[in-house]
């Protein structure tokens, strides 16, 4: 069926003790879109991560994947659905090469020892469907730059052969010129029909690859945009919650989102 | 378009990085222990020449052993970036506990090495499990044990302190054994060697026949030459004398194994990864709990193993066999051989060349009539220089990673 989100969640909402997170939040992503979940600090966009990703799943809403009702109750869940997700802090291992991380618990062996040639080739093969390059693969990877690592991790979750890729933050450490290359790779994986959930801070990120814009605000749905043709500054006054002379008073809305 | 410049230049970047770091750290692997093993060997023959001959080599050769043993449980252990500090006890005990249940009570040999070295491993399982479960610092932990198991070593050895056993039993043998037949120490070292040829010429055809870069022939070549050449001189050298030490072999073999279980292995790849970074192993599904307690374990064992052969050197239990000096020597030498004290980097082979490091400064400093006082501040010099290279190569990738 085509336009059928992929993932699709309805009316969910989650609270922590005395704190409701998540407050009736929908979001849909498809396949070949790339999706950016922005909103301001504890405006649930780190709770919404958890709840697609299995790690913590919602007190209520319906998620659907394909059209079809399902149950994401813990991160395996989310795996054999097709789920990936990178986290901020990349968590990986700086003394072992890229293929040991990319194979950190799942490798792969022969009688109990390991199978460093397969698992070198089904690395090669991955960066180049990718089209990442990595210089050597063989490389601890306290070795390689921040952005290199990032597409390591990316790289990681590909193992599965994902549908859907949550991203959180990959930009936030990595230069200008990574970013950069980054970004080309999101474009990339949208072209190869994936869908991409970017979470991100930063505007010109969003702008130069995102598709649509959901806006979080206080665990709710505050907005839903085309990136192309919105403003920045109707994103970033449904951000704060301003009204949109708020956003008169501030100059230059970059210095905002550093 | 924007990304092909970009590829090329981070390309070139990277190679460069990668190139310097390798020169930094990582890729001259053993190459600045060797040369401090070589540098060490020629200012004592320098000094003494009695120091390399075929008597003092194997003198030497079986005198690592017990300490060595310990040194390649205490890699393990490194590797995850913790420490054990109870293993110069544990070795104490399990030579007591051997001495006690064969002589005090007549139990037969091997049953009661065989007791002593499980003592060892559950000992080990005992601290990784209150290490690992409620989290108590492995240095605490081991601690505690450090006097615990001495304190009980104290008891079974009874008012006079020491107990003296058979001098041709199974454990007396462990170190008077030697091969001398040149049938069987020569084809021993020729059949290493063909070993570790046929090895990496099928490794390389795999990874020539999956397209991947593999390394040259000729390179593979000269590695074996090299080996050879090692063995065959060991063979030679220590068959003037009275041949190739059983400990020797029984350590190499050890080693050996060791090794191919840390790098060849799932289970030693999830052991390094603990040292690399214990949140992301455990986010990739590796039982953190059970790998910490598993190292323990190793590493009791070998204390025990190491209790044994030092005990066997004097054909009695004591305290002087299990003394303090067994564990800082220990933990020194796998630093010295190149092992990490931060986890996640080092080899078992670092125990071999650690210890031949420091049991060579013993003996070459005893040739010489240096006392004892002057030995311990040589040690302790060359241990804080070992370190000093762990830290900076520590801080280098890091500082490169976060360019």
């Amino acid at each position: 069926m085509p336009g059928q989100p992929l993932l699709a969640l309805r009316g969910v909402s989650k609270r922590f003790a005395a704190v409701q997170a998540l407050v009736d939040v929908e979001l849909e992503v498809r396949a070949g879109e790339v999706v950016a979940l922005v909103g301001d600090n504890a405006a649930g966009k780190s709770t919404l991560v958890k709840v697609i990703s299995g790690v913590g799943p919602p007190d209520k809403g319906v998620i659907e994947w394909e059209g079809s009702a399902v149950q994401i109750r813990r991160p395996q869940d989310a795996g054999l659905l097709g789920i990936a997700t990178v986290y901020q802090d990349l968590a990986m291992c700086e003394n072992l090469d890229v293929v040991a991380n990319l194979f950190l618990g799942r490798e792969i062996h022969r009688f109990g020892v390991l199978d460093e040639v397969e698992m070198e080739r089904r690395t090669r093969e991955l960066l180049h469907t990718l089209s990442i390059r990595i210089p050597d693969v063989r490389v601890p990877l306290a070795g390689l730059s921040g952005g290199q690592r990032q597409v390591v991790a990316i790289t990681r979750s590909f193992l599965g052969s994902p549908r859907l890729l949550l991203l959180d933050e990959p930009t936030a450490s990595l230069g200008i010129q990574q970013t950069n290359q980054l970004l080309d790779l999101i474009e990339e994986l949208r072209d190869q029909g994936l869908g991409v959930l970017l979470i991100s801070h930063n505007m010109s990120d969003i702008k130069a690859v995102a598709d649509r814009v959901a806006v979080l605000r206080l665990g709710r749905n505050n907005g839903l945009f085309d990136v192309n043709t919105t403003s920045q500054e109707q994103i970033i006054s449904s951000i704060t919650g301003a009204a949109d002379h708020a956003v008169a008073h501030r100059p230059d809305p970059e210095e905002v989102w550093p | 378009m924007r990304s092909v410049g970009v590829n090329i230049t981070s390309r070139l970047v990277a190679g460069a990085g990668a190139a310097r770091r390798r020169v930094r750290e990582g890729g001259l692997g053993p190459a600045p222990v060797l040369l401090a093993l070589v540098v060490t060997w020629v200012v004592f023959q320098s000094l003494n020449d009695h120091f390399l001959s075929p008597r003092n080599l194997s003198v030497l050769s079986v005198d690592i052993v017990g300490t060595g043993m310990v040194a390649v449980g205490i890699v393990f252990v490194l590797l995850i970036g913790e420490i054990d500090l109870s293993v110069g006890s544990l070795a104490g005990l399990a030579g007591a506990l051997f001495a006690a249940l064969n002589v005090n009570l007549g139990m037969t040999e091997w049953l009661a090495v065989v007791i002593a070295v499980i003592c060892g491993t559950a000992i080990g399982a005992l601290h990784g499990f209150l290490f690992a479960r409620f989290r108590v610092p492995a240095f605490v932990v081991t601690l505690a044990g450090l006097l615990a198991w001495s304190g009980l070593m104290l008891y079974l050895l009874g008012p006079d302190s020491s107990i003296h056993f058979s001098e041709d039993g199974l454990v007396a043998t462990l170190t008077s054994r030697y091969f001398s037949t040149p049938v069987l120490t020569y084809g021993l070292a020729t059949l290493c060697t063909a070993a570790y040829l046929l090895v990496s010429l099928r490794d390389r055809s795999r990874r020539a026949g999956a397209g991947m870069p593999c390394r040259p022939v000729g390179e593979i070549w000269v590695r074996t030459v090299l080996l050879a050449a090692i063995a065959f001189a060991t063979v030679s050298v220590l068959g003037r004398f009275e041949g190739l030490p059983l400990a020797l072999l029984i350590f190499l073999g050890v080693i050996v194994a060791s090794d191919l279980l840390l790098r060849r292995t799932p289970y030693g790849r999830q052991v390094l990864a603990l040292g690399g970074g214990a949140e992301a192993a455990r986010r990739a599904g590796v039982d953190v709990t059970r790998v910490r307690i598993s190292v323990f374990m190793v590493s009791g064992t070998l204390a025990a193993v190491g209790g044994l052969f030092v005990a066997s050197r004097f054909t009695s239990a004591s305290p002087v066999s299990g003394s303090g000096m067994l564990l800082i020597n220990a933990v020194a030498a796998a630093v010295i051989g190149g092992t990490s004290l931060f986890g996640g980097r080092g080899s078992t082979w670092s125990a071999l060349l650690g210890v031949l490091i420091i049991q060579s400064i013993a003996s070459g400093m005893a040739l010489l009539g240096v006392e004892t006082a002057v030995q311990f501040m040589i040690t302790g010099g060359v241990l804080i220089t070992a370190v000093i290279f762990d830290s900076l190569a520590r801080r280098t990738p890091e500082s490169r990673g976060r360019a």
